[in-house]
């Protein structure tokens, strides 16, 4: 028989649970509202809180304009390619970090900091050059390269984080037994970090997928999708860049979906 | 032994780390994505890059409507909102000598930052042989920015032009004309407005990337002062600057968040406003009744207006200048001209005129244009010449006056004092003469007087 | 034997990130660097420095940058350890709110900047529920240059909006390192719970604060899209003015010299959460 204070207390703690729910989605539901309203009740004062003013009207034009459903593509791509790309170089350096001690770790890992730190915007006349002088310009190649290297110190930093949470033992056991370490590692320590490491690539799939300068400087034709939002709705109508504001979100939502589960474990530490 | 076995691995993990990343450093052409043809391979491609056209329904009428029946090349249009990567692209391009743009649209601002990265053919060539479309010839001027080579060939116009709601009607100054308001009895609506309803409802464009700048420039500063440099600091500018605040106190607030003003007219957080006739357009469209455009206001000097121009240049090095000139051609023939105030609300540069057959909404919005260009005091500022890659430099001048005297309260005197250096510094690097209405000053710089 | 395989396996395992953060990250990050000690003709001269501290927004700038980090990081930090301690107790139901309180993790600055635009305007969501409940007579300016308070606490309240969960995952990877005896799920909030998070839990909490900390800092300092959208030119930030500078102004120089200042003081930042938050290197995350 659970005591009152205990049923006062799980009252407490669900109202500040849906509280904090209220307050994340909230602004979410908002703009869906928008998006998904007519042009008229865009505009209207006061705005309502119910979906009345139901139209698909502005979403369909966004969603069928020119270059929009390609730049999803591309995104999907470039975003692909990235998570592909820096997991397969990112993981090992995270491994390196997480079970060896050497000289110029600290130095390393501050370079990973520092290298997020600069404001990426004024790169691009430098980046744009490269690119062209390496035939890179305006392809998807050249743009999931670019991600990559955005999502690096990222990717290392999680996967360090997530190596550092299985036992050394286990591994060191494995040896023993006679596994190499190469064979130690793939077939001990992989299996065990499979779930953060999914994590740590739909993240960095969410990175590319909003990543907007390197994106817009480096393509032309071939834009992903919040390059194509940025070319197209900055001088819109305010319907249009609610209903591109919330194609944007929606993925998003999908992919916290997709990793949920994960979540709990994606920054290091797999120790349930 | 055990070193050996370790060395192997080291190796494999190596060899698995590097054929992993083969394909992103170094791609072969096959591997690229289909849709990454280069222009080179196709010749009958063709890349336009604009900065114009930036609202995504612009845009689809460009690709859909006015490109429709250009055949000469397969043109793919690409638009950018800022001038940053547009510019970046185009310096890096140059800079390679990896050339993809072909033509390029974008506003007379632009092209001398274009000509300073060596990125624009001499049309003079070309000029000649569109020499029969009757372009307006102080366009053509423009056009050579300064020198005897033709950089680009006017595209289109617009203009800035004020546009009220009908409910702002009853409280118009008793005695006042809608169609030839001076800033004084702007001032006054805003603050009868203000009294009656209890908001503030005139707007202007003072947003990150609002054009409130060139409503100093080109409306502000020279019916008040009949110039612009020169008369920076003079007493009448200050007079201006006192007005100004005014017109402010009846400014809703939030338009320091207003990029273009259609949406605010729309929400009716805003009732008048001057803005871009393209930023306004869509209230027009939305709501054809509530909205009306009329001249903007008049000064001690004048009722002066800017007339802003979009002209095309072509990329220097482009692998189909054929196609280049092919569709420059296209888009100044009469038809095209027609076509793009029809559906993208931008005004012709030829001699011609406006067309007849325009829809409603652009009806409603030339009207204003017309009777502003027909006041009897109408007066023509030009656009800024000879800054070079300095315009940026230039705007910030202005935005910097208005934000001290305006949004910190900050001495009138001692700003333009401050500011008014820093433009004669600006100028004197530059060695830029003076433009009209400012008086000739000669070949000294224009400077503050 | 063993000692010198292993000193280079490392360095082998890091290499192929090394080569590629150098070639496409440091290498433009020097380039541009440099740019902040280059007159436009390329010699060095330290004048777009002066120019940067003469313009008229840059002391507005420094000031809010640092303001909206003091304000804004506690902001997320208390939220998301609220968040992560609520999702700790595991209550039936936490999987559910955890997705939640995750998702504004996936959504850009640029779409966060139209969504609190919405809310904000003069004629937006918030002042049509506040009308609507005859709270209002009429629409409240939020967004007024004549009211910088409300100005500065929509900008907190976005940005805390967004941002806070990467705050909250941080967090509550580190939360489940610490031995359940620390946490009873039913008292959580009890008046000695709150002692127990005070001084056992946040103690213990220290790697992932530091992790947390130094992630939010150089995200904050880079993020000026939800301040550009909801303040225009009237709150100016260190990052928004290097971009104003580059992309409308058309100054690479002096927009580098505005992108080091923000280099330079992540860098502060960092180094100050380090000795702040000592800890040994085998707790952090990052290592």
């Amino acid at each position: 028989m659970p005591s009152s204070r205990f049923i006062l207390n799980r009252i407490f703690l669900y109202a500040v649970a849906i509280a904090l729910a209220v307050w994340t989605l909230a602004p979410l539901y908002l703009i869906a509202l928008a998006a998904f309203s007519t042009k008229e009740a865009v505009f209207q004062w006061p705005k309502l809180f119910l979906p009345t003013a139901f139209s698909t009207e502005t979403m369909a034009f966004f969603v069928g304009s020119t270059g929009v459903l390609d730049s999803v593509k591309n995104s999907i791509i470039v975003a692909l390619v990235t998570v592909v790309a820096s997991l397969i170089l990112g993981a090992p350096g995270g491994y390196a970090l997480a079970r060896f001690r050497f000289r110029g770790k600290d130095a390393i890992q501050l370079g990973f900091l520092i290298s997020k730190m600069f404001p990426t915007a004024i790169l691009s006349v430098p980046l744009a050059i490269a690119f062209l002088q390496m035939d890179l310009y305006d392809t998807l190649w050249g743009v999931a390269l670019m991600h990559t290297a955005m999502a690096l110190p990222f990717v290392i930093i999680v996967t360090a984080g997530i190596f550092v949470g299985v036992p050394r033992d286990l591994e060191e056991a494995a040896q023993t037994l006679g596994c190499n370490r190469l064979q130690a590692f793939w077939r001990v320590v992989m299996p065990l970090t499979i779930p953060g490491l999914a994590a740590a690539a739909i993240f960095t799939f969410v990175l590319s997928w909003n990543e907007v300068f390197a994106a817009t400087i480096l393509t032309l034709r071939n834009r992903t999708l919040p390059a194509q939002v940025l070319s197209g709705l900055s001088g819109s109508p305010l319907y249009y860049r609610y209903a591109g504001g919330f194609f944007m979100i929606l993925p998003a939502v999908v992919f916290i979906f997709a990793i949920r589960k994960y979540l709990l474990n994606m920054w290091g530490n797999i120790v349930r | 032994m055990n070193k050996r076995i370790y060395r192997i691995a080291m190796l494999a993990m190596l060899l698995t780390l590097l054929a992993a990343c083969a394909p992103a450093p170094t791609p072969a052409p096959t591997a690229a994505p289909p849709t990454a043809a280069p222009t080179v391979a196709a010749p009958q491609a063709l890349l336009f890059s604009s900065t114009q056209f930036n609202p995504v329904e612009e845009q689809e009428k460009m690709r859909t409507v006015i490109l429709k029946d250009f055949t000469a090349a397969k043109v793919d249009f690409v638009v950018d909102p800022t001038e940053a990567p547009f510019m970046d692209r185009i310096i890096a391009e140059q800079k390679t000598g990896k050339i993809t743009v072909g033509v390029i649209g974008a506003l007379h601002g632009t092209f001398p930052n274009l000509v300073q990265a060596n990125a624009l053919e001499d049309l003079t060539a070309l000029a000649a042989k569109l020499q029969s479309r009757s372009i307006v010839k102080e366009f053509m001027t423009l056009g050579k920015l300064g020198s005897d080579k033709q950089y680009y060939i006017p595209w289109m116009q617009a203009t800035y032009i004020m546009v009220y709601n009908k409910k702002a009607l009853p409280y118009l100054p008793a005695g006042a004309n809608v169609d030839a308001l001076t800033y004084a009895q702007f001032a006054e609506w805003g603050k009868n407005i203000t009294t009656a309803t209890k908001e503030k409802k005139l707007g202007l464009p003072a947003g990150p990337t609002g054009l409130m700048h060139r409503l100093t420039q080109g409306y502000l500063y020279p019916s008040y002062t009949g110039g612009l440099v020169t008369t920076y600091k003079s007493d009448d500018a200050v007079k201006m600057w006192t007005d100004v605040k005014a017109i402010w106190e009846q400014t809703n607030p939030q338009s320091t968040t207003y990029n273009n003003m259609q949406d605010a007219l729309l929400s009716e957080e805003v009732w008048v406003t001057i803005d871009h006739t393209a930023r306004v357009v869509n209230a027009f469209k939305n709501k054809p009744n509530d909205f009306l455009a009329a001249p903007a206001p008049a000064g001690p000097k004048g009722r002066y207006y800017m007339s802003v121009l979009a002209g095309l240049g072509i990329m220097k090095g482009t692998p189909n200048k054929a196609g280049a000139e092919a569709l420059i051609d296209y888009l100044t023939q009469p038809v095209q001209q027609a076509a793009t105030t029809r559906e993208v609300n931008f005004y012709p540069v030829l001699e011609t005129g406006l067309p007849a057959d325009v829809p409603a909404h652009v009806k409603l919005e030339l009207d204003g244009v017309v009777k502003q260009s027909k006041a009897s005091d109408a007066k023509v500022a030009l656009l800024p010449i000879g800054l070079g890659g300095k315009a940026g430099d230039f705007n910030k001048i202005q935005q910097d006056t208005l934000t001290r005297i305006v949004l910190k309260g900050e001495d009138i005197k001692k700003v333009l004092d401050e500011e008014g250096a820093k433009l004669n510094a600006l100028m004197a690097e530059l060695k830029a003469a003076c433009w009209s209405p400012d008086p000739s000053s000669g070949d000294k710089p224009c400077q503050v007087k | 034997m063993r000692v010198r395989t292993e000193s280079i396996l490392p360095y082998s395992l890091l290499a192929p990130t090394l080569i590629f953060i150098t070639l496409l990250i440091v290498v433009p990050i020097f380039q541009a660097f440099l740019l902040a000690f280059q007159t436009a003709d390329g010699e060095f001269t330290l004048t777009q420095f002066e120019k940067m501290i003469a313009d008229t927004s840059f002391a507005d700038a420094l000031k809010f940058t640092f303001l909206l980090l003091i304000f804004i990081v506690p902001a997320q930090v208390v939220l998301a350890l609220v968040m992560a301690l609520l999702i700790h107790t595991r209550f039936k139901g936490h999987t559910f709110f955890l997705y939640i309180y995750a998702l504004p993790l996936a959504i850009s600055d640029l779409a966060a900047g139209i969504v609190w635009l919405a809310i904000f305007t003069e004629r937006g969501f918030l002042n049509s529920g506040l009308f609507q409940l005859g709270l209002l007579e009429r629409p409240f300016l939020f967004l007024s240059y004549q009211n910088l308070p409300a100005l500065f606490s929509t900008l907190i309240i976005a940005e805390s909006w967004r941002a806070t969960a990467i705050v909250m995952v941080i967090l509550l990877a580190g939360l489940q390192v610490i031995p359940r005896d620390y946490f009873e799920a039913a008292d959580v909030f009890g008046a000695n719970t709150l002692k127990r998070t005070l001084f056992v839990v946040l103690p213990l909490l220290r790697p992932s604060l530091q992790n947390a900390l130094i992630i939010r800092t150089i995200f904050a300092f880079q993020t000026f899209a939800v301040v550009l959208a909801l303040a225009g030119r009237v709150i100016p930030v260190l990052t928004g003015e290097a971009y104003n500078w580059y992309a409308l102004n058309r100054n690479a120089n002096i927009a580098a010299a505005y992108s080091t200042l923000v280099l330079i003081f992540t860098v502060i930042a960092t180094v100050v959460y380090f000795r702040l938050l000592r800890t040994s290197t085998a707790e952090a995350g990052f290592d």
